[in-house]
């Protein structure tokens, strides 16, 4: 059989382990993977990031990150301009731009949207000769034989309208697509929960009927023309520009809600959750979750350009050599269904996938270090051609103190010194170095680089863990730890006065070996300054339920940012928000009063010196007050083949495909070259499965003769 | 034989409600609605307002057993538990926390499941019966303690490292067939041979040696020594009379397995991204996606069932002195 097999192979192409149709061999489309399946393609729903890796190319909010510049500017997408808000007072009289944030009751983004951009073809939009629409009564019987979009013999588009924008705002308040950021939401925009609250009354009262927004009135936004909405968000809210940004704001046609309302579209997955209707420049043409999803080049996408403006890096990286032609460079997209890190691995080694992470299997053979601990490609790399790309996320990760446990909580100046002591002793150099494989840089306060607020050098430093030696910052010694220690009341790791050791509880979800030698470095670390750790391991949802109680004294959490603002880090150690009793993003339940007023000044304020000054005090406060351990800010390590054109990591926009280019021919090429298959195993398989039954054969003619 | 069936499938039905009932309160004891709200709604910005009616639009926010505040027979209706087990004894699965039809992904992903578990089943029966018959035919022979010692080997390997190295070698090495994937209809052949191979192959060392048992057991028997008697050759001793005889206990292994090859292989089918039901039940357990592990647990303790039956079924058919009361 597997000869048969093999032979058919050889009929088939040149390259026998290709996993695509031979057709394709030099397609315009970058080859990708996706390890875990999207649970939403609703922009209103969606808020992962393996959902906006098809979201962002499908969905066009008004707004978008500049793909080149660096720190991250918003620049108009949809939208004309990127619009700055109108400030009002209680009497709904204009206010000046610099007005005091406490006057400002009111502040209002009008948006204007290019006029021409057109949806993606779509059967919800199709119409008949005499201009009605051809699939919005259909019966059960006329989509039986439905299963996909393709399905529907007919397509059509429409002119992408302000009404669009707002109809997709009053959904995020329908309780029926239950949107992440409703709660979020309705404390900014106006009226937002109340037309939550009628949509919910409507839903329960109708539970069988289509629930239309366009039927609910709404304060927060409205149509002003055509092509032009306005957004009302309560007070001032300058974080909420960089909202106008993520396909939470994207348009929606009312169209595709009424196509797939229909009776029997939700039985066979067609509903809007699944089957994106939008204005970007890719269009899902096949949608399988569990095997792969398919973008195409959107026919009838607006005349968007390559961006011209880099710097002088991007230039000589050749990232401006496509600079004024027209999106997207590729035809489409094929991401493939790939769980396991092995055979996502292989095949990207084969050149079926054009880019790859690398797991901590295959780090040793894609990247080494120099002795100057810069990261290098491996040789067997550099031969194949592949690039290493790498960046610091916006992200970080931290160890926590319960700021509301009587032993490790609290702002005494004593119990500041205690956590600042456990700071010193955990060393995050160590632990990036042997269990990142160096893919992190150790963190000196919540902002990681790429935010403004970062400061980077001699005056970015945590001065109570590092100080400067050599123009380099030094964890401080073990020796000034377990001074502190003995400063907080527990002179080698004792309480000075009960002569009781001290022990802490250290909460983790992380299970399995790995964790496990994780955990066990932790342990070490603390015993250096005779601290006791005990660690307790959960699941997940237990593991929340403690945080959410403040029942964990000591626990790992990390954060990613939403968006490029010191706000969205700062608001994780803002009093209002603590977990406890509040329900906030502060796990650690810090509450210093100082702090939080300097937070709200700065939350406010546009980036600049001014700013920069107010971020310092804070930093300072809580670099004190230690209600972290600052571990370290994760640095990711991506390779691309040669043929992958055009890649910068933007950790902000996730709709950057459309700048992406593929020499397919070099593809092809190299494929052609790394796949040659090797036919001798199949000779000695013979040989060896001849060798096994003609003795056996011999031996059986032998005995039936004997018997015989 | 017709009342035994009914009798059977009435049985059934207790024994699926009891299926329901644990599955729900195993399900419930590590996962409250509100956790499960929270992994669906993600770690950020998460409000209690948004946890409330994640659980009213997916119907968690009722009572799990008992409905104190209704009355009546709504006491136990208008429960988490009958609301979402009811339905599914009219095989109605409702949707998963993913908004998609779990009937639609099930009747979508039996396919790809049968396209692995059927040939393994199959060239596995065949391949494993053969070898234990040679085994048995040089019984007690150097070529015999190979076998024996070969099966165990086989048998003290991971499935893993079979399914690691299939690829390492045949996938990457030789590039003779691809890594992992999936293809529409016969295009999906070529993904198939891989983990077919590795199924079979993984597969010989306990089969080979659980059949070479049973056949070991029919060989000292004195219909054996009777046909021996009349001269017949051992190949046909072996094939005509061992074979058939030695059956009832294949047919108890094999035929019990053969509706509950539509539940996929959990591992395969993740390692070579065939997307079947294994790894729809495993992307379900990480989730904690309660309305498709309570649907994939339902179908399988339906099917089991249905295992069953054929087996007393083929064991008549089998054995024309078994009679089915």
């Amino acid at each position: 059989m597997l000869f048969v097999c093999l032979s058919l192979l050889a009929g088939c192409s040149d390259t026998w382990n290709n996993p695509y149709p031979a057709d394709d061999q030099r397609a315009n489309v970058v080859y990708s993977a996706f390890s875990e399946r999207p649970k939403h393609l609703d922009p209103a729903r969606s808020y992962s990031s393996n959902e906006a890796e098809f979201t962002g190319q499908i969905y066009e909010p008004p707004l978008q990150y500049h793909f080149l510049k660096r720190p991250y500017e918003l620049i108009p997408l949809t939208a004309i301009a990127v619009p700055k808000p109108r400030y009002l007072d209680a009497a709904g009289r204009p206010l000046p731009d610099d007005a005091p944030t406490a006057a400002i009751a009111r502040s209002v983004y009008e948006i204007r949207i290019r006029p021409g951009i057109r949806y993606q073809p779509h059967p919800a939009f199709a119409r008949d000769a005499a201009g009605r629409y051809r699939y919005h009564a259909l019966r059960v019987e006329d989509t039986a034989d439905k299963r996909q979009i393709g399905d529907f013999e007919h397509t059509g588009t429409r002119e992408l309208v302000a009404a669009d924008y707002v109809y997709q705002i009053k959904r995020l308040a329908s309780p029926r697509v239950a949107s992440p950021i409703f709660g979020l939401m309705s404390e900014h925009i106006v009226g937002l929960k109340e037309l939550g609250e009628a949509m919910e009354k409507a839903s329960k009262a109708h539970p069988d009927r289509p629930l239309d927004p366009n039927t609910f009135g709404f304060a927060g936004a409205e149509v002003v023309d055509r092509y032009t909405y306005r957004i009302r968000v309560k007070g001032k809210y300058p974080q909420f520009i960089y909202w106008l940004a993520m396909p939470f704001f994207a348009p929606i046609p009312w169209e595709a809600e009424v196509f797939y309302a229909q009776p029997g579209m939700a039985d066979r997955n067609l509903t809007l959750d699944w089957q994106p209707v939008g204005t970007g420049p890719f269009y899902l043409a096949e949608n399988d979750p569990n095997r792969r999803m398919v973008l195409k080049k959107n026919p009838y996408f607006h005349g968007e350009t390559y961006p011209a403006d880099g710097d002088a890096a991007d230039r000589a990286a050749g990232l401006l050599a496509d600079a004024g032609k027209p999106l997207p460079l590729i035809d489409g997209a094929v991401f493939s269904l790939e769980k396991e890190t092995i055979p996502y691995w292989n095949k990207f080694l084969q050149g079926y996938y054009d880019s790859s992470g690398i797991s901590s299997d295959s780090f040793d053979q894609a990247v080494q270090f120099s002795a100057g601990g810069d990261p290098q490609l491996t040789a067997s790399m550099r031969d194949k051609n592949i690039h290493l790309v790498t960046t610091v996320q916006t992200s970080i990760w931290y160890v926590g103190f319960n700021m509301l446990d009587p032993i490790i909580g609290g702002l005494a100046p004593e119990k500041q010194k205690l956590r600042q002591a456990i700071s010193i002793a955990l060393d995050y150099e160590e632990f990036i170095s042997i269990f990142l494989n160096g893919r992190g840089i150790p963190a000196q306060g919540p902002i990681p680089p790429g935010i403004f607020g970062y400061v980077d050098g001699e005056k970015g430093i945590n001065p109570y863990v590092y100080r400067m030696r050599d123009g380099k910052p030094v964890r401080r010694s073990i020796e000034d730890a377990k001074r502190l220690l003995a400063e907080a009341g527990y002179p080698n790791g004792r309480n000075a006065r009960t002569g009781e050791p001290l022990v802490l509880y250290f909460d983790t979800m992380a299970s399995g070996p790995d964790a496990k030698s994780r955990l066990d470095w932790i342990k070490k670390q603390l015993d250096r300054i005779s601290v006791q750790l005990v660690v307790r391991g959960t699941d997940y949802n237990r593991f929340q339920d403690k945080i959410r109680k403040g029942n964990a004294q000591l626990f790992e959490w990390g954060w990613n940012a939403d968006y490029p603002d010191p706000e969205n880090f700062f608001f994780l150690l803002y009093g209002p928000n603590k977990k406890v009793g509040r329900g906030g993003e502060n796990a650690a339940n810090y509450d210093n009063p100082e702090f939080d007023r300097l937070f709200e000044r700065m939350k406010d304020m546009e980036n600049g010196p001014a700013r920069q000054a107010v971020i310092d005090q804070m930093l300072d406060i809580v670099r004190r007050d230690a209600p972290w351990i600052f571990a370290y800010y994760p640095k990711s390590f991506g390779l691309r083949h040669d043929w992958v054109k055009n890649v910068k990591p933007n950790l902000m926009a996730n709709n950057t495909l459309k700048y992406r280019r593929v020499d397919p021919a070099q593809r092809a090429q190299a494929r052609l070259a790394w796949n040659r298959p090797v036919l001798w195993p199949i000779g000695l398989g013979a040989v060896g499965l001849l060798a096994i039954i003609a003795p056996a054969f011999i031996a059986w003619r032998r005995h039936e003769r004997k018997a015989a | 034989m017709f009342a035994y069936l009914v009798r059977r499938i009435l049985y059934a039905i207790p024994i699926l409600i009891g299926v329901n009932l644990l599955t729900f309160v195993l399900f419930f004891v590590v996962n409250t609605p509100d956790d499960m709200a929270r992994l669906q709604l993600g770690v950020k910005h998460v409000t209690p307002e948004a946890i409330a009616r994640w659980k009213v639009e997916h119907g968690y926010d009722k009572p799990l057993l008992l409905n104190r505040a209704a009355e009546g027979g709504a006491q136990f209706t208008d429960t988490i538990f009958f609301r979402h087990s009811a339905a599914m004894f009219a095989f109605e699965f409702g949707k998963g926390d993913d908004g998609r039809d779990i009937g639609n992904e099930i009747r979508t992903r039996m396919g790809p499941s049968l396209a692995i578990a059927l040939p393994v089943f199959l060239i596995g029966l065949a391949v494993n019966i053969s070898f234990a018959l040679l085994m048995v035919f040089f019984r007690s022979s150097y070529l015999d303690l190979g076998g024996v010692v070969g099966c165990v080997v086989l048998m003290s390997i991971s499935g893993l490292f079979y399914i690691i190295a299939g690829q390492y070698f045949i996938a990457k090495l030789w590039n003779l067939l691809p890594i992992s994937g999936f293809g529409d209809g016969l295009d999906a052949w070529k993904f198939v041979v891989l983990p077919v191979l590795v199924g079979v192959v993984s597969g010989i060392g306990s089969g080979a040696r659980w059949y070479r048992t049973i056949f070991l057991e029919e060989i000292g028997k004195d219909y054996v020594r009777t046909a021996r008697a009349k001269g017949l050759g051992e190949g046909r001793v072996l094939f005509r009379h061992v074979l058939k005889n030695g059956l009832i206990p294949i047919l108890t292994g094999a035929v019990v397995v053969l509706p509950l090859l539509f539940m996929g292989s959990l591992i395969t089918e993740s390692f070579f991204g065939i997307p079947g039901l294994g790894s729809y039940t495993i992307d379900a357990i990480q989730a904690q996606d309660f309305a498709v592990v309570r649907a994939m647990v339902f179908l399988g303790a339906v099917l089991y069932i249905v295992g069953l039956i054929l087996t007393d079924l083929s064991y008549a058919w089998a054995d024309p002195r078994v009679r089915l009361q």
